[in-house]
């Protein structure tokens, strides 16, 4: 047998003093870490299998089960850290690309932890939410040239279609196949209570969430898996996804593995075949092409519906935006570096793309230089954290977000990164019936909603503490940010003041 | 009247009900202490069979076979609730014989054991429900 370089990177710390040998974590780990040892009459551990997602923690009944990080280190090297020694061993291994799931975890700035909210003192009176209305509501589409009268004065209230949200937060476009029918299901319901919607991601919409229609945003992607009339009738709006924050400018490739007859009917793919993303859409190679899909989309619907575009925070994302604009598009959605993922290869997640804050509001002020910010809405998406977060997002001159990991975290999900693996132990990535039925949604979706609602009292009590009543007066109102230990090319960019100033 | 009901669908097969059970019933106050290196006598089981599994406790019945068959006038029932006197239980077994779901069962000291819904434990919410990690367990009027 080879050498093994590879030293576990957890270890299972169980207090034997509390540990009941119920067997739970036995049970409840798909990734058989645990097991009931009959002679030493005690539970044991195999770390090497263990990808620190804390379901045996948050289910042992006596807190006896916790996970560390092991202190078994390679000679300290600032140049050559332990993980690429390890990554150089595993790819010397395997001869293959590493895989990894969910957003990208290195430690490049987080701008949004670098700007600060102002709030009213003295001089302007803040706002008590909970004494006073305030609005939240947002409305994505298109808006109007010009006010339009008619013969008798009255504004002229046509508008293209518009997408009417009660809190400026979506769900994240997540496919089934990369994530199960009870979190589909979760997120369906929750958009639904909430006002706003989820997007179905690339993978079609399972027949029985046909009824959350109203709420969901139908996505076609470059493998147009599960597209078909009916399904872009059933949405309130359309998706073209041309890049994704965790991978952009390379496809997607959903294992066979995770295609079992339910997936692949509303793929429209056989069953266990890989389903493969290619990188570009083959029909869309200019400006030009996308206004084809646009308006093919748009006469197949009708023209009822929006259609958005999703498109990666990459080097040129303004001069891009500005041509989506162009494109007859409603929106356009930006994914940021950080964003989420079923699978993508390490090093494209980890090295390509570029962070949000900047894509955004570099989008939000070339739109406004060009006099068409009002032509489509500004979605953003990647890595947003918080409702402080959304308020600086949409200060920065979003129109709305899109949350996909923190929508996931709600549901249980730890941040493991292993969903390429199907084995989800939450029941979020996976499609193993008996760990899909982990994920009750009747308890997942009112954890999301309770997730939604607290963001927007949040939300609420940050637009008050400024003085501002309504979501309008905080888009793209970059007075109420500063900069804090940020240089003046990031400060431009971002198109704030320094704290102080 | 409020009954433990089990959903199949979102049962996990965790086995936790049997010990939050045995903790709830064993009167002391902390879980460790209670249950490690003891055998359980839980008053909720698991059956289980392939991948389908659900937790069966007493059915608190509203015409209860135990409490017609009990030779002793041990189970008797009180506000809908079958509750069980140990000090009365002789250990005839009729009970065990004549429960269609097998939810009463001998404890070790030889009398008979059954689910009294916590009434007496934990403020009168089951401790199976309050611990169950899917909601598979409920409480609630049906």
């Amino acid at each position: 047998m080879p050498i093994n370089y590879i030293f576990p990177d957890f270890e299972v710390r169980r207090d034997q003093d509390r540990c009941i040998a119920c067997r739970a974590c036995e049970r409840q780990c798909a990734n058989e870490v645990h097991r009931y040892d009959e002679d030493l009459k005690k539970m044991v551990a195999d770390e090497s299998k263990c990808v620190n997602c804390h379901r045996c923690v948050s289910l042992c009944p006596t807190r006896a089960i916790k996970i560390v990080k092991t202190d078994n280190a390679f000679k300290e090297n600032a140049n050559w850290t332990g993980t690429l020694i390890s990554d150089i061993y595993r790819q010397a291994e395997s001869g293959g690309m590493l895989s990894t799931s969910m957003g990208n975890p290195t430690p490049l700035p987080v701008y949004w932890d670098r700007i600060l909210i102002n709030a009213s003192q003295v001089t302007n009176p803040s706002i008590d939410p909970l004494r006073e209305p305030m609005e939240i509501r947002t409305f994505i589409g298109q808006k109007p040239d010009s006010i339009k009268r008619d013969e008798n004065g009255r504004i002229i209230t046509d508008t293209t279609p518009q997408l009417e949200l009660s809190v400026p937060i979506m769900f994240s476009a997540m496919s089934y196949g990369s994530i199960s029918y009870n979190a589909h299901e979760s997120l369906a319901r929750a958009a639904t209570e909430l006002g706003t919607f989820y997007n179905t991601g690339e993978g079609g919409l399972h027949k029985d969430f046909y009824q959350y229609g109203p709420n969901t945003i139908v996505q076609v992607a470059s493998g147009r898996f599960g597209v078909h009339k009916k399904y872009l009738e059933a949405g309130a709006a359309i998706e073209i996804k041309m890049g994704q924050g965790a991978k952009p400018g390379i496809g997607g490739h959903l294992p066979g593995a995770k295609i079992p007859a339910d997936v692949a009917r509303t793929r429209m793919i056989p069953e266990g075949t890989d389903a493969i993303s290619p990188a570009p859409h083959h029909d869309i190679y200019s400006i030009e092409d996308l206004r084809q899909l646009v308006f093919s989309l748009k006469e197949a619907t009708d023209y009822k519906k929006p259609v958005f575009v999703k498109i990666a925070a990459v080097h040129n994302v303004a001069a891009i935006a500005s041509g989506i604009a162009r494109s007859g598009a409603d929106a356009v959605v930006i994914d940021g570096f950080r964003g989420g993922t079923g699978s993508a290869p390490t090093r494209i997640r980890d090295n390509v793309g570029i962070p949000i804050e900047l894509a955004l509001a570099s989008v939000d002020q070339r739109l406004r230089d060009e006099g068409i910010r009002h032509r489509l809405s500004l979605i953003v998406a990647g890595s947003v954290r918080s409702s402080a977060d959304v308020v600086k997002a949409i200060a920065l001159g979003a129109d709305a977000v899109y949350i996909g990991t923190g929508a996931l975290i709600a549901l249980g999900c730890h941040l493991c990164r292993t969903c390429y693996t199907g084995k989800c132990n939450w029941g979020i990535a996976t499609q193993r019936p008996e760990l899909v039925k982990r994920l009750n949604p009747n308890v997942g979706y009112q954890r999301l909603v309770n997730l939604v609602t607290a963001w927007s009292h949040e939300m609420k009590e940050m637009m008050g503490g400024m003085g501002i009543n309504s979501i309008e007066a905080l888009r793209g109102n970059r007075l109420m940010l500063r900069g804090v230990g940020l240089n003046e090319t990031e400060l431009r960019i971002l198109g704030i003041k320094h704290a102080g100033e | 009247m409020k009954r433990v009901y089990v959903n199949e669908e979102w049962c996990l097969g965790c086995h936790l009900c049997e010990y939050y059970c045995a903790f709830a019933n064993s009167h002391v106050n902390d879980m460790a202490k209670a249950l490690k290196g003891k055998e359980i006598h839980p008053n909720i089981r698991i059956e289980e069979k392939g991948d389908i599994s659900f937790a069966v406790s007493c059915r608190h019945c509203k015409d209860p076979l135990c409490v017609k068959s009990c030779i002793s006038g041990a189970l008797s029932i009180d506000d809908g609730v079958v509750r069980i006197n140990r000090d009365k239980c002789v250990g005839c077994y009729t009970c065990v014989l004549v429960c269609p779901y097998g939810a009463i069962l001998p404890s070790p000291s030889g009398v008979m054991q059954k689910c009294e819904l916590c009434v007496e434990n934990e403020g009168g919410m089951p401790n199976c429900v309050m611990h169950c990690p899917n909601s598979a367990i409920v409480f609630e009027e049906r």
